[in-house]
């Protein structure tokens, strides 16, 4: 009896530090934000701008999903930026991307004086969404509409394929 | 090699997205287009305005959405001293139906809008203006009928919440006209939703 109760709190404990670390969302204003878009290491980063309100940005998800996944050992990181704003917004991301089955790294960014950093997250950017920033250290793309998977692969497979 | 030409095909057709487009101190061309009430709407038709504030905006975007309260009184506010808001819907309602020409009747009415709501029906209007989301602002001046680009962005510089604003860009460049002056700052970058088209 005694055995199956200390098992029970084993359990518990396993399910709630899994449930923890599986999904939690920040909320990070630019300046906290802005360290992600200039790293000097040899991963190439994939940083998407979306939002759950839009088509675009929601269609394109899987695609991401389906990069990260691909390219789990090649050094490739992939960020989605969640502009999403409104009542709840981190419990509303979370089921959504429990449903849509998205498993890679959302970060909510909440800093509604968008002029003063859509110009620091790259010069080619004006600020529709949907938009894609890939880079690996100092070389930079950027796409300001919908992406598809084999897009995404080119520009990454370019940036790996540079030498270090 | 097939690669290499569809990416060329690509980079050439950003580059010619990012070459369309009014830049600040351009001539705006004359436009004509529904209204909600459907009636044609021209800039033309405006003899007295000494300029207009035209915003591309929509029933969909959230963006939109949080600016309607702030278009409307900036529409009250400076329609009587020369410079009305034109509103014009750019999106293609076949990719987002909220935003097809009934839609933009019903939500007229809902908010009272004051000012023209417009609807690009062939897409021309938003991309000579190099309009990329909603909202997004373009401020001209009237010289009897001589449109003149004054400023582009943002209407200011908080879309969540109208009581922290602190740069009211639109107004502050409408006041500067309105005083013969060039605005201090003539153009801002606006976060919104991109406009939806099929090509």
């Amino acid at each position: 009896m005694k055995f199956k109760y200390q098992l029970l709190l084993l359990s518990l404990l396993i399910i709630s530090i899994k449930s923890v670390s599986a999904q939690e969302i920040k909320s990070y204003n630019f300046n906290e934000l802005e360290p992600i878009f200039h790293y000097q290491n040899d991963t190439t980063y994939v940083i998407n701008f979306w939002a759950m309100w839009c088509k675009p940005c929601v269609e394109e998800l899987p695609e991401f999903e389906d990069i990260r996944k691909d390219y789990t050992d090649k050094k490739v990181k992939v960020i989605l930026i969640s502009l999403d704003f409104g009542k709840n917004t981190e419990d509303r991301l979370l089921g959504f991307l429990k449903k849509k089955n998205i498993n890679a790294e959302v970060v909510l960014l909440d800093d509604p004086d968008a002029n003063s950093w859509i110009g620091k997250v790259d010069k080619n950017w004006d600020g529709a969404l949907p938009a894609t920033l890939i880079y690996k250290k100092g070389i930079r793309k950027v796409f300001t509409r919908q992406i598809s998977y084999d897009e995404l692969a080119g520009s990454i497979d370019k940036l790996n394929n540079q030498p270090n | 090699m097939k690669k290499v030409l569809i990416l060329g095909l690509f980079i050439v057709a950003a580059i010619g997205i990012q070459a369309q487009g009014y830049q600040i101190g351009d001539k705006a061309k004359d436009f004509k287009l529904k209204n909600v009430d459907g009636k044609q709407i021209s800039l033309a038709d405006y003899k007295d305005a000494k300029g207009f504030i035209v915003i591309f905006t929509c029933n969909h975007c959230p963006y939109s959405v949080a600016y309607e309260d702030r278009i409307l009184e900036i529409d009250k506010k400076y329609k009587e001293k020369g410079f009305p808001v034109i509103a014009i819907n750019p999106n293609d309602p076949e990719l987002y139906e909220s935003d097809s020409f009934d839609n933009m009747i019903v939500r007229a009415k809902e908010k009272g809008f004051t000012f023209p709501y417009l609807m690009d029906e062939t897409q021309d209007v938003f991309k000579r203006f190099g309009a990329t989301k909603t909202p997004h602002v373009f401020i001209l001046s009237n010289k009897s009928g001589e449109y003149t680009v004054e400023y582009i962005g943002a209407i200011d510089n908080n879309y969540k919440d109208a009581s922290q604003v602190t740069s009211t860009y639109v107004e502050d460049a409408v006041d500067a006209l309105l005083q013969n002056k060039k605005p201090e700052t003539t153009s801002t970058k606006a976060i919104g939703c991109g406009i939806k088209t099929k090509g």
